[in-house]
């Protein structure tokens, strides 16, 4: 049956398409070998291989060879965008959350926009507009969020009533809409007639491509991608470039060393109809109805419809050849809820012929967000994979970020949230992908709320106190599959109605957290982090401390027993990580990173530090469980349990020492926290957990001791101003950006990583500028709570985007944090961001549509402080992680 | 009116009924998980019985249903007595000795079956001294004419079968001093039931079938699908055999008018069944019983009319026909049930019914659109109904319930009609029986782990 859908989609235009870039391969090849055109034999060598010849694939070889790579080699296993490109709806949706997807999204479009006539092939490229419904309040806010958004970013985009989404589409039954939100330059396209554009384009440049080739694995040696073996040979290569979509898994899995690319195929349905009596006007807007989890697009005269169903099915759990594509069932009795919606949303559909319902499977990640990057394992190995069925929206872009990687390094955007390195080893079990495929796929229609937590894939990696901390009432969220506390429900409290607090307004665990935060304040509590990752790096000389200095932006030459925050810079003197280090010995070091740098800073450090066997570097994440004691008696439990003094005098703030606490000896005792309260760190070997966790909440007793959560944590850090890195932080952002100049030391002494970039801001200025922002009409209890990535407005015009937010249960206010920008009013050029530009401005947050008046602040309440420090000291610490 | 859906299901699961096999040590050793039965009166009273119970004193299971004819009474004999009388001929000499003794000196009897009853299933107490007496005189024949060999279960259960018949013949002809139990042995010899019993012991089954009701095996296929076999035929015009071996029986003169209008006689469907000594006795028998008999009877134009064309009695047996099956490990479940169920459904929609429904797996056929003209309205109607089917099995706890309600509210796609279903139900008394029979089903269901093992021992 597919096999109709086949010729019917793309079969004609291919035909027309084909012989065009052809004939250009041929020619070309014809020059070196006109004895036998076909097959045209492999080269033995190349710069790139590209394995995929869908979308991705041709997009980022389009794009490769744009910016002067002309060595590349793209293999396909069958013909060119004959996988789910072929299959795929051909929407261009910018409507997107996350604001790098948004960015992509957008540029694809535009690039998609002028393809044929960058190419001549015909790529079916309409600009329809998109209409996405809501049938609900909560579902109009969500749009709302993302219409402030795009309209930022210059895309047009309007909020309509249900009137006027009637007068844009002639079928649709308005009855039960609440709104709408309409995106008037969304497009439709031909995704395989794109995808051959691009791969015309990229013919034209220089790339060679190979269709009926398989690659069986990538060679390695060292560490660094030497070639490709196929079943037509063997080609060398430095760079291998995975875009083999659903079989990327498999393809990473295939060689001797493994490249952990966790994705995971799902069935797809799609119906197609003949045309309607009346033929539908080609240009009439793509329909988005979340509620209905549909989507409705005009196609050929009649509709293409298809949706994300509750109860998806996973395939390819065990792996390919089971069944090929082309010969996926129909499964009728599945599609029953979507076709209900269907009729639901145009009643007038009834009559309308049905030509077929297309079985299309997709890949989706464990975090519906896309893979791209380099492999944390192997050097010259990118992938870019897992397009969530967002793949045509994001093709372009996703191709142009992905050669920037490749041609510079970095793409040109804070790529973060898509990187392959965001993942280890843990997200690829089968087993894992499969049960939470099954829970992304839904979610692709359902409410994004903020603080949403994944059900499935749970309790991987836990902390040994964690049944002890489960059963005092803690609720937990996950993160790089560790649990983590978000707060503790007290006793009799009712836990049902606190599992579903899915809302935009005042959470229902607000008052729990409140009384967190207090005794944090007034008492003392203790907070479980032991997912932090943890490295030990050490050396039989100076190698250590030499690399590090080098590696690292402050000074590390700092007594034995001292702690020190600091970035890990990019060359542009952006946060790779932002971690802090004791100095355990003369030649060993202690190193704390957020829980999700675990891959990724293990790679950079990796990469980057000498080979040299007296140096080593160990993850000893999983050997210590790390329990921070924060609040002003802290201090009290502590030297209760150790006998020892723990007086500023003798333990000053940013130290660390060895000591006993109760029975168990050797914790590793830190004066850190991160949040500005004072507190320790202890990072206990974990057969010791146990006992000193009960140790500490037996002598804690009298001093008001309680256990408290991430939740509590991050209102403390945020209303103290702590940015928190892959929050706040990115790799974009400079230590000058975030008022952190005292966490480098330009004159240590020797050069570091990005010195050069921090020297050039110190002298002009910077660009944008990290600001606290509380709210000031805001009300908490009935007004929309802000999130992250709302819109920034200085004076009536848009300055940046908030990264992160918090109630503060001291202000008694919201406390947004974001970066403002200083665009020149008539041309838009970004200028340097001063002290006064912040200073004198009035400032307005936008929280779904809605404007609220913020006070913008470059330096945190130093008031707030319990404890009196000295304001260096304050800023010290000015340093927090999640 | 319409009924609701609640009141359809109270209707239908009136006298459902469940049991389940305990397991002993976790283990269940019976090659019988258990059971559903139930049953839909058509007929006020129902003429419909059912019985199940467990040999306490040799090993094996019970079932059967009975489909009683001009009123209940015989049916409801012979769901009393014909498990006791199958019992009995199954024990081994020493029991019956046993026992005879103990009756014998008065002391507690062995308890021969453990009943499963639903609470609608009553036992008549006036009679049961009458019917013990019958009994235990066929038990001391059988201890008289100990043949010191083993009992053979298909011969115990024909040997059961006819003595109970016979029982019934005599008590009728006997009286009783007693004029309620006089006329109640009376009612009980002129009507007439058909029995379909399943004996079950290990993997050996054994079908014992007289009249019309119908045993059938559901099958699991190795794909999945569902096949059924049939584990006795009907007695009736219909079977071939069966009308040849009644023609053999009487002579030649006979033969136009034994089988008329597919009836015997003209009148009867079932060609064999208990009771019905219209069919058995000669007429001078029939005329003494009913002129000595009480007012009542000879009242009643219909023991007084005599079947025309009556010349060579007898012309009707209880004997069964008895199929002996073992049972293998992809035979997953026995449906007996009356000839109200077999008339209006297929063997082999029961058989996918039963075994999706006992499974879980509703395995429906995969729609296909192919080149077929289908508009969204047509699929959409159709995707509802075959889901509706789906959640039709989840409403019911219990097998038999769910194939009544199939039985009875199917349309023409197969799928279960709400507005059908409630219309059948609230059928007036007197219109329900031209509409449909009694329907009386009992599903057994089979531990195929033990009946894999018990095959690999032997």
């Amino acid at each position: 049956a597919a096999r109709m859908l086949l010729r019917l989609l793309s079969d004609v235009r291919w035909r027309a398409a084909n012989p065009k870039w052809r004939r250009m391969t041929c020619s070309r090849q014809s020059t070196s070998n006109t004895a036998e055109p076909h097959p045209v034999s492999l080269p033995a060598q190349a710069q790139v291989v590209i394995c995929g010849g869908g979308i991705m694939g041709t997009s980022v070889a389009y794009h490769l060879s744009k910016m002067g790579w002309k060595d590349i080699v793209l293999l396909e296993q069958g013909r060119l965008a004959a996988g789910t490109t072929r299959f795929c709806a051909g929407i261009v949706s910018t409507a997107r959350h996350a604001s790098i997807e948004l960015k992509m999204a957008d540029y694809s479009n535009k690039l998609y926009q002028q393809l044929e006539q960058e190419t001549g092939v015909k790529t079916g490229y309409m600009k329809t507009g998109s209409v996405s419904l809501a049938q609900t309040q909560d579902r109009l806010i969500s749009l709302k969020r993302i219409a402030s958004s795009l309209n930022v970013m210059g895309i047009p985009c309007e909020i309509i009533t249900p009137k006027q989404v009637a007068q844009l589409h002639p079928l649709i039954n308005i009855h039960d809409l609440v709104g709408a939100m309409y995106v008037p330059e969304d497009a439709l396209v031909s995704s395989a007639n794109v995808s051959l554009a691009l791969a015309t384009a990229a013919s034209r440049n220089g790339v060679q491509i190979h269709e009926r080739t398989s690659v069986s694995h990538v060679s390695v040696q060292k560490g660094r991608v030497t070639g490709v073996e196929t079943d037509r040979g063997q080609i060398q290569c430095q760079y291998f470039v995975n875009c083999a979509g659903q079989w990327a898994y498999e393809l990473g899995h295939s060689g001797e060393e493994p490249v952990n690319i966790p994705l995971h195929a799902c069935e797809h349905f799609y119906l197609l109809t003949h045309p309607l009596k009346e033929p539908l006007a080609s240009n009439l807007p793509t329909i988005v109805d979340p509620d209905g989890r549909i989507y409705i697009r005009n196609w050929q005269g009649g509709i293409l419809s298809g949706g994300f169903e509750k109860n998806p099915k996973p395939l390819f759990t065990e792996g390919r050849n089971q069944l090929e594509i082309q010969n996926l069932q129909e499964d009728w009795d599945h599609f029953e809820p979507l076709l209900s919606a269907l009729l639901r949303r145009m009643p007038d559909l009834e009559t309308l012929q049905i030509m077929q319902l297309v079985n299309c499977p997709e890949s989706f990640t464990p975090d519906m967000r896309c893979i791209m990057g380099e492999s944390p394992t192997v050097r010259g190995y990118f992938v870019l994979a897992g397009m969530n069925s967002a793949g045509i929206s994001y093709g372009g872009g996703a191709g142009k970020y992905l050669a920037e990687w490749m041609v510079n390094g970095y793409p040109s955007e804070n790529v973060w949230p898509l990187d392959l390195k965001r993942f280890g080893t843990l997200q690829s079990s089968r087993t894992f992908l499969r049960h939470r495929v099954m829970e992304v796929m839904p979610l692709m229609c359902d409410l994004k709320v903020p603080r949403w937590d994944f059900q499935t894939g749970r309790q991987l990696r836990t902390s040994p106190l964690y049944d002890r901390l489960d059963a005092q009432g803690a609720r937990w969220m996950e993160k790089h599959g560790f649990e983590r506390v978000k707060y503790f429900v007290p006793p009799g409290k009712d836990l049902l109605d606190l599992d579903q607090s899915k809302t935009f307004y005042k959470p229902d665990w607000f008052d729990i957290v409140g009384s967190e935060v207090k005794c944090c304040k007034e008492a003392v509590c203790v907070i479980d982090m032991s997912s932090f990752t943890k490295f030990e790096i050490s050396s039989t000389g100076d190698q250590a401390l030499e690399s590090l200095q080098y590696l690292f932006s402050n000074d590390l030459d700092v007594p034995v027993g001292h702690v020190v925050h600091t970035g890990m810079l990019n060359e542009k003197g952006g946060y790779e990580n932002d971690c802090s280090i004791a100095r355990l010995s003369k030649r060993s070091f202690f190193m704390i990173s957020p829980t999700d740098q675990q891959v990724h800073c293990w790679a950079w450090l990796k990469n980057r530090l000498p080979e040299d066997s007296n140096l080593t570097m160990e993850d000893v994440t999983w050997k210590y469980t790390a329990l921070n004691l924060i609040g002003p008696r802290a201090v009290n439990v502590l030297s209760e349990l150790s006998y020892a003094p723990i007086t500023p005098e003798h333990f000053p703030s940013l130290f660390c020492k060895e000591m006993s606490v109760g029975y168990a000896n050797g914790i590793r005792v830190m004066s850190i926290t991160h949040t500005g309260e004072p507190g320790f760190m202890l990072y206990i070997p974990i057969e010791y957990a146990l006992h000193v966790y009960n140790e500490v909440m037996n002598m804690g007793q009298k001093y008001g001791i309680r256990n408290a959560g991430y939740y509590a944590l991050r209102s403390l850090r945020i209303e103290k101003f702590f940015a928190f890195w892959g929050q706040d932080l990115d790799a974009f952002t400079t230590p000058m950006e975030c008022g952190r100049e005292f966490q480098v030391k330009l004159e240590k002494g020797m050069q570091f990583v990005g010195q050069e970039a921090l020297l050039e801001q110190k002298q002009n200025g910077v660009y944008k500028r990290f600001t606290m922002f509380i709210l000031e009409d805001h009300d908490t209890d009935t007004d929309l709570w802000p999130w992250w990535g709302e819109p920034i407005f200085r004076n009536g015009r848009y300055v940046g985007k908030t990264t992160s937010s918090a109630y503060s249960y001291t202000l008694e206010r919201h406390v947004c944090l974001g970066f403002v920008q200083h665009f020149d009013e008539q041309t838009g050029e970004e200028l340097v961001v001063t002290t006064d530009f912040i200073n004198q401005g009035e400032y307005e947050i936008n929280i779904a549509g809605q404007r609220f008046q913020a006070k913008a602040k470059l330096y945190p309440f130093s008031s707030l402080f319990a404890h009196r420090r000295r304001k260096d000291e304050v800023e010290l610490s000015g340093y927090q992680r999640e | 009116f319409y009924l609701t859906p609640p009141q359809v299901n109270s209707i239908l699961k009136a006298n459902e009924y469940s049991f389940k096999v305990p397991e002993f040590d976790g283990k269940n050793i019976s090659s019988v998980l258990g059971f559903d039965s139930n049953q839909l009166p058509a007929n006020a009273p129902i003429e419909d019985r059912r019985s199940a119970a467990t040999c306490l004193q040799t090993r094996g299971m019970l079932l059967g249903v009975f489909d009683g004819h001009a009123g209940c009474a015989c049916a409801q004999a012979v769901s009393e007595r014909l498990f006791y009388y199958i019992a009995v001929s199954l024990l081994p000499h020493e029991t019956l000795l046993e026992i005879e003794n103990a009756v014998e000196s008065g002391r507690a009897l062995l308890p021969i079956l453990q009943w499963h009853k639903h609470p609608n299933d009553y036992f008549s107490k006036e009679a049961s001294k009458l019917y013990f007496n019958s009994l235990r005189t066929y038990w001391q024949e059988l201890i008289d004419l100990n043949s010191g060999e083993t009992t053979d279960v298909k011969e115990a259960l024909i040997n059961a079968f006819k003595r109970l018949d016979n029982d019934i013949s005599l008590e009728a002809q006997v009286g009783d001093p007693n004029s309620f139990l006089n006329y109640l042995v009376l009612r009980v010899a002129f009507s007439g039931a058909t029995a379909c019993v399943a004996h079950v012991d290990g993997i050996d089954l054994h079908i014992a079938n007289t009249g019309d009701s119908r045993a059938m095996l559901g099958v699991q296929e190795e794909d999945g699908s569902w096949s059924a076999v049939n584990l006795s035929y009907d007695h009736n015009a219909q079977n071939e055999h069966e009308v040849e071996r009644v023609k053999m029986e009487h002579p030649k003169s006979e033969e136009k008018s034994l089988v008329k209008q597919d009836r015997l006689l003209g009148l009867l469907m079932p060609f064999r069944a208990f009771g019905d000594v219209k069919f058995k006795w000669s007429i001078e028998l029939q005329k003494r019983v009913v002129e000595s008999g009480p007012d009542q009877l000879n009242d009643n134009e219909y023991t007084k009319f005599i079947p025309p064309n009556y010349h060579t009695p007898p012309y009707l047996t209880a004997e069964p026909e008895v199929i002996h099956h073992k049972l293998r490990p992809q035979d997953k479940f026995l449906v007996l049930a009356t000839d109200g169920l077999w008339e209006t459904m297929h063997r082999q929609d029961v058989a996918r019914i039963v075994g999706e429904y006992l499974t879980g797996v509703h395995h429906q056929q995969p729609i296909a659109v192919g080149g077929y003209k289908v508009t969204l309205g047509q699929m959409h109607g159709l995707l509802t109904e075959r889901r509706a089917r789906i959640s039709s099995v989840f409403e019911d706890q219990n097998a038999a319930t769910h194939l009544i309600r199939h039985a009875v509210g199917n349309n023409e796609f197969g799928t279960v009609d709400h507005e059908r279903l409630s219309k059948m139900l609230s059928l007036p008394e007197e219109l329900a029986r031209m509409y449909r029979d009694d329907i009386t089903i009992i599903v057994v269901q089979f531990n195929s782990h033990v009946i894999g093992a018990c095959q690999n021992e032997e």
